[in-house]
């Protein structure tokens, strides 16, 4: 499958994703804004708490194209983090406040300067954790990976959008179960989510137009499940909502599914998720070095604003702890529910 | 927790008092179900607020979480749909039951039981045939 963006699909161009999401029929033009929705609860502008989590997109290339991707990722994706900007980076995570790195992409193991930079972010003392969609572990250039990052007490995050073969092969691909079965066992050999130090998390996803269930539920079955099926342990399950952007919004607009999700994610709205929500404590860097709010802003192209620095060279951290955050009607999908977020539930 | 059919509980805020209007009459349904009306369930208050309130009190107790579970009980509530084949709460509790963490799997094992219990009252009943031809038979 090629990305949207391969196939010059309308939907990889952002601002057609926020009319849609948006103004798409008289029913979701009814609907309440974020805005509002915050406004209502004493919560607009959205202001930070203070960045402590440094999520850095080190480029959208992947090995997989995942049917519900936000990011749009896959092996057509050339957009990649340079050395420069890795490098800018590390000049803005020199200070105490910032105590997590996290690395996304695409797959960030695919970025070429990965192993130097989780290096040098090491030697800063910063926590790291990497998201990885386990699938690329088990590939040749990449097989010395899992070591690699327990020497250096990476913190390993993956998508495993069910316990079940059946839906996470529906969402990920033929054979992502099986492979992604394969390479939890060799993290667990090394010591990940046995070793206190080595933590490893894993994802849910909902494969399909519906909320997540209770996080700390579902860990149970995942635990129960996963033990059972394969003598595989993990640490934690976080529960994440899809939001109606790129190719899930795709889905949601093929199965004529958008109009209800929308409906729910905003009937489903929590005030006590609102106060959670991730960008209040994160800074989202594009691989080019613009700076979001979050990793789903990056991908609308809605950088930083209001004043404060949209790029890493421009990096004031004063600035964007006191900056306002940007909103639009796909932060519905933070805060519905348990909330969600890159940790999983936030209530 | 708020059962799945109750979220389509109508808000009175939003309620257009004007659905049974002689404009709105005349784009009545063609068919007898239409998945857009179990948005309006709660609207049968409507007619008779005071059992329809007792029922919507009721109906949320029931599926609160308590000696079951609300998990547990969106699942039974998921093979009930099928043995009193209601589409609105097929669509309902199939969902409920997927934002619960039931796989596939489960929920169809689900409706497997309300398939045997249906298909079981009918068998069980041939015992009364066989009494009844024992009786009638030299």
């Amino acid at each position: 499958m090629k990305s949207l963006i391969a196939q010059s699909h309308s939907l990889s161009d952002p601002d057609v994703q926020l009319d849609i999401i948006n103004n798409h029929n008289e029913k979701i033009k009814s609907l309440a804004r974020f805005e509002q929705k915050l406004d209502e609860i004493d919560l607009f502008p959205l202001k930070p708490t203070g960045i402590e989590i440094f999520q850095i997109n080190v480029g959208y290339m992947c090995n997989m194209t995942c049917k519900h991707c936000h990011v749009d990722a896959g092996p057509d994706r050339k957009e990649i983090m340079t050395r420069e900007t890795l490098e800018l980076c590390l000049d803005a995570l020199n200070h105490e406040q910032i105590t997590t790195v996290d690395l996304t992409g695409g797959a960030p193991e695919m970025n070429p300067h990965f192993r130097w930079f989780v290096d040098e972010v090491s030697k800063l003392g910063k926590h790291i954790i990497v998201r990885s969609n386990l699938t690329i572990l088990d590939t040749r250039k990449f097989e010395d990976l899992p070591q690699f990052m327990a020497d250096r007490g990476v913190e390993i995050t993956c998508s495993l959008p069910f316990y079940s073969k059946r839906r996470t092969d529906t969402q990920r691909g033929e054979g992502t179960y099986d492979k992604s079965m394969k390479v939890l066992k060799i993290l667990n050999e090394i010591g990940y989510g046995k070793d206190e130090n080595l933590q490893l998390n894993l994802v849910y996803n909902p494969v399909g137009a519906f909320l997540p269930p209770d996080q700390e539920s579902l860990q149970e079955d995942y635990k129960e499940r996963l033990w059972n099926d394969h003598g595989i342990v993990f640490n934690e399950l976080y529960t994440i909502t899809n939001l109606p952007i790129s190719r899930y919004l795709n889905f949601l607009l093929m199965s004529d599914n958008l109009e209800e999700y929308m409906e729910k994610l905003i009937t489903s709205f929590n005030p006590g998720a609102a106060q959670g929500v991730m960008c209040r404590n994160t800074i989202s860097i594009g691989w080019d070095g613009t700076l979001y709010d979050c990793d789903f802003n990056q991908m609308l192209k809605m950088q930083t604003n209001h004043g404060s620095p949209d790029h890493i060279k421009d990096w004031d951290l004063e600035r964007l702890n006191n900056r306002e955050i940007m909103v639009n009607q796909h932060c519905f999908g933070c805060t519905a529910g348990a909330g969600s977020s890159c940790g999983g539930a936030v209530t | 927790m708020i059962s799945q059919l109750f979220l389509y509980h109508f808000d009175p805020l939003n309620f257009n008092r004007n659905r049974f209007s002689q404009s709105n009459l005349y784009h009545m349904e063609k068919t007898y179900y239409n998945p857009k009306d179990l948005k309006k369930f709660g609207n049968v208050s409507d007619f008779q607020k005071e059992l329809g309130d007792k029922f919507f009190d009721y109906y949320n107790t029931v599926f609160a979480d308590s000696a079951l579970s609300a998990k547990e009980k969106s699942l039974i509530a998921l093979a009930v749909a099928h043995a009193v084949q209601c589409p609105y709460c097929i669509d309902a509790y199939t969902e409920e039951s997927l934002e619960k963490g039931f796989s596939e799997e489960q929920m169809m094992e689900a409706v497997h039981v309300a398939t045997a219990i249906r298909g079981g009252a009918s068998l069980v009943h041939g015992v009364q045939m066989m009494n009844k031809v024992d009786k009638l038979s030299m």
